[in-house]
């Protein structure tokens, strides 16, 4: 059993893996109690357990703990809490945007990174930065229209 | 007492344990709940099964149906709150408790988008009975008859006078008064809370990560567990090589007769180790492959036919009518496609066991895992969590079995969760539909007669349950027959036709393991029915909204397509445009569709605008309109998020999804091989929800679903004159329907 240090919205921690390609989703949630990233496929294919590697949205499902090691690692819990959310969730929770809410940690995490880079994006630089990110309810429009209010410009509803 | 029941209070000590090492907020919160409480009761014609006052004058709910990511958190909470007048704010403080088998009373599985029509209103009554009991007790208190009283955010009193609040009147005290299905309800005209877009009380803790699904629960001592499905559908385990996971720590190998899984102390352990063990398998039962379900579907065997409808005489029909249209409309079999796959927690002691699951019907299967654990059914408490959506039954109740099983063999708790290829490989199915539709125009254009047969699985009258893959895996006996739901509704038109006959060719068996799946039935009988419908008006050189509109007698049905057309900007002219002729480049076109869900429920029209590439046949939706009567809406916005839901999960379905297996299993088993809607995939929305206070409530879970595919095929075809009767409507069928359209370029 190695250990690795991670640094996880801010705060370093140790995490013990009987298998260095053990993918960090596993860890973050079963060892640091994150459980904020959802596990959908194991395939990178849908988005649900999307968390910021550098700035930058990576599937947790995909990194390999030793991937992960020396590199800053956000996750939906770092950005705020129900009584103080960051501006995106502020956004989704004045939008409601979610049903189920499964994909919800992807969809928030992918307009963190898209409006980091993009502040002002259009919708189809929306739909471009989510389209790895699958919904099954249909929250989408709501999801746009939160992105767009989280950059400041909100879409009247029609 | 002979029924063989726990007391509230019993399941709460027996619980006490669970309370102190789970997430914050459910097992802890729903404690509170029955500090006092002693002898509640599940019985339907009991106020104490729905509702209960606490000390501190907040109100407890307890709900048998639950929310599958839908909105009923928050409706259910505001229909109760209006009977019982309590303030805007108050409406957050209502604990409400879902599908829990100890606490909450048994109101049906919560599917057929009847949580709020039935559930709601079940538990509204409750409500108004509640204040009724309520104004009797302050009228004793107060010694004023209860007609002078009123009651107001928690206080009953008088005008003026004295009052005296719920809490000192009830609190933590049982009512042990019967449900009165005759409570006066409040007049809707005095309504301030329900009809109101309240936000749910879920979405700030999903936007942030802490809300807390199944897949999150844990428990001091669990086990991960995985199943490692057969190889074939129907197969038998011959050999498991347990060294092969050897070098797995923790990794564990739990055979069961042919059911086989693994658990280890370590999720990713137990990932790996479902992965790597050897097993070998039988050769699989033989299945029909889906490039064979056409004909699967005509050869049968079938239990039975069936006229579901017949009324005066469909001789217009007869051979050589050149007024008769006919076509046969295929619908494939497809997955609930859950975005989280199915997971379920189970701790199966020897006297006792616990369940945790996102089952939609908790009751229900409380006695087929009961068997499962092998204890009493009132030893087995199931209770809910949230899931991902769900969309009728997909993976939950399989995985709660497999978590009990694994449970049972380790001694420990064990949490299951299924891998993506076992959610659309497994899940049970959405049934293929067949459907042939025939119908004649008279010499005023106007519908002479009208047929229609279909072929479709039967659902077995009186199933206990759906049959459960572990189970049945490992012996414990599952229930013979197959269930689809009330699949055969809304196959004729929902405007009257005088002349009609309507078949049902039940079949008795299904390709792969169904079950029902949104809008059962009807999303492929409205494409059949509303294409025909199209059919029609083409041939009489209508305009397709135009001709509806003839025909429907409705007001309510009037409306929405009247709305609709005007959201979507419809202009009168018959299909196909005048530019379906071009050659190259993009078509566009229009289509609108509509229904009268399963004839008495929820009014929708459904009109899209489309762009056809005609060199690739890839489809662009550019815009879709929807206009919506489900009667009284609790919370608009609630319904709106379910009507963009139907609207946007079913164009996917009809874009994108075909559940592909061969004579041995299921072959679509990710995101690549079963692909859905994506972001670039999603079209402008316009929705218009007519709001009826002086009508009751009916669902909008399912309705907005079903005319969504009809409408993109009428719109294919007002583009390019192709009409699609298969779906998915992937570019090689588009381009096969261009090229055999009589208006084909050249």
């Amino acid at each position: 059993m190695a250990s690795y240090n991670l640094l996880v919205n801010g705060k370093r921690q140790s995490v013990e893996s009987w298998d260095p390609a053990q993918p960090l989703l596993y860890l973050l949630r079963n060892e640091l109690k994150l459980h904020g990233a959802k596990f959908g496929c194991g395939l990178g294919q849908c988005g649900s357990c999307t968390v910021l590697i550098d700035d930058s949205p990576a599937r947790a499902c995909q990194v390999t703990v030793s991937a992960a090691v020396g590199r800053r690692i956000t996750t939906i819990e770092g950005l705020g809490s129900p009584e103080k959310p960051h501006l995106v969730q502020a956004a989704f929770i004045a939008e409601q945007a979610a049903q189920c809410g499964y994909c919800t940690n992807g969809m928030v995490m992918s307009a963190v990174a898209l409006l980091r880079g993009t502040p002002r994006p259009s919708i189809d630089q929306s739909k471009a930065a989510l389209d790895g990110n699958l919904c099954r309810c249909g929250s989408h429009d709501r999801v746009l229209r939160a992105v767009q209010r989280a950059a400041g410009t909100p879409v009247e509803k029609s | 007492m002979n029924t063989p029941r726990l007391s509230r209070r019993e399941f709460l000590q027996g619980s006490a344990l669970v309370v102190g090492f789970s997430f914050a907020g459910i097992p802890a919160a729903r404690a509170q709940a029955f500090m006092g409480a002693s002898t509640h009761t599940l019985d339907l014609g009991e106020l104490d099964a729905f509702l209960a006052v606490r000390k501190d004058g907040s109100v407890v709910v307890y709900s048998g149906k639950v929310d599958l990511g839908t909105g009923h958190r928050i409706a259910m909470r505001q229909m109760v709150a209006e009977e019982l007048s309590l303030s805007a704010a108050d409406v957050y403080r209502i604990e409400l408790i879902e599908g829990d088998t100890a606490l909450t009373p048994d109101q049906g599985a919560t599917a057929g988008s009847t949580g709020v029509m039935r559930g709601g209103v079940q538990l509204r009554q409750a409500a108004a009975t509640a204040r009724e009991a309520l104004l009797a007790l302050g009228a004793a208190k107060l010694q004023r008859p209860a007609n002078e009283l009123t009651l107001e955010e928690g206080m009953v009193g008088a005008a003026g006078g004295p009052k005296v609040s719920i809490a000192e009147l009830a609190g933590d005290r049982p009512f042990n008064v019967k449900l009165n299905p005759k409570a006066p309800l409040k007049d809707p005209k005095r309504y301030s809370i329900v009809g109101r877009s309240m936000p749910r009380p879920d979405i700030p803790a999903k936007a942030t990560g802490r809300h807390v699904y199944v897949h999150d629960f844990t428990l001091p001592g669990m086990l991960h567990g995985r199943v490692v499905r057969p190889a074939a559908v129907g197969a038998s385990l011959l050999a498991v090589d347990a060294a092969s996971v050897k070098h797995i720590p923790g990794a564990e190998v739990v055979v069961v007769g042919n059911f086989l899984g693994v658990v280890a102390d370590n999720e990713w352990a137990a990932v790996r180790a479902a992965r790597e063990l050897k097993a070998r398998w039988s050769e699989g039962k033989g299945l029909v492959g889906h490039e064979n379900l056409a004909a699967w579907a005509r050869r049968g065997p079938f239990a039975r036919d069936e006229v579901i409808q017949n009324k005066g005489s469909t001789a217009a029909l007869a051979d050589g009518n050149p007024r008769t249209q006919r076509a046969t409309y295929a619908w494939p079999v497809q997955s609930h496609g859950s975005i989280g796959p199915s997971c379920a927690v189970a701790d199966v002691r020897a006297d006792r066991a616990t369940i945790w699951t996102a089952s939609q019907a908790t009751h229900r299967y409380q006695p087929a895992l009961a068997r499962v654990v092998g204890l009493p059914r009132d030893k087995l408490r199931m209770i809910y969590l949230d899931g991902a959506g769900c969309y009728g039954m997909n993976g939950h109740d399989d995985a709660s079995a497999d978590a009990a099983l694994l449970s049972k063999a380790t001694g420990r708790p064990v949490r299951v969760q299924w891998t993506r290829a076992d959610e659309l490989g497994w899940d049970p199915k959405g049934p293929p539909q067949l459907l042939e539709m025939r119908a004649a125009l008279d010499e005023g254009n106007r519908i002479a007669a009208w047929e229609a047969d279909m072929w479709v699985p039967l659902a077995t009258a009186n199933l206990a349950h759906v049959p459960l893959l572990g189970p049945a895996d490992a012996g414990i006996a599952q229930p013979a027959g197959q269930s689809v739901g009330l699949v055969s509704q809304n196959a004729d038109p929902s405007t009257p036709v005088a002349n009609l006959k309507v078949t049902a060719h039940w079949l008795a068996d299904a390709p792969l393991r169904p079950s029902n799946i949104r809008a059962p039935g009807k999303v492929a009988n409205c494409f059949a029915v509303e294409s025909m419908i199209d059919q029609l008006a083409a041939a009489a050189k209508m305009d397709p909204l135009a001709f509806r509109l003839r025909d429907v007698t409705d007001p309510r049905g009037m409306e929405v397509l009247k709305r609709c057309a005007a959201l979507i900007g419809w202009t009168p002219r018959p299909s196909p445009a005048a530019t379906a002729r071009n050659a190259g480049g993009k078509a566009r076109g229009r289509g609108i569709a509509y229904i009268h869900y399963k004839h008495n429920e929820t009014y929708v029209a459904v009109a899209m605008d489309v762009e056809v590439d005609r060199a690739s046949g890839a489809i662009q939706v550019l815009q879709i309109a929807c206009a919506h009567d489900c009667g009284l809406m609790i919370n608009p916005d609630a319904v709106r998020n379910q009507v963009e839901g139907n609207i946007l999960q079913t164009l996917s379905r009809a874009l994108h999804e075909r559940t592909t297996f061969d004579t041995q299993r299921v072959t679509s088993v990710d995101w690549a091989s079963y692909p859905i809607l994506r972001f670039s995939d999603v079209p402008a929305l316009r929705i218009e929800l007519i709001q009826r206070v002086d009508q009751p409530p009916l669902g909008a879970g399912e309705a907005a679903s079903a005319p969504v595919p009809a409408a993109l095929a009428n719109a294919i075809f007002d583009a390019t004159g192709a009409r699609l009767l298969e779906v998915p409507f992937v570019p090689a069928l588009v381009l096969a329907g261009m090229k055999a359209a009589p208006l084909a370029a050249g």
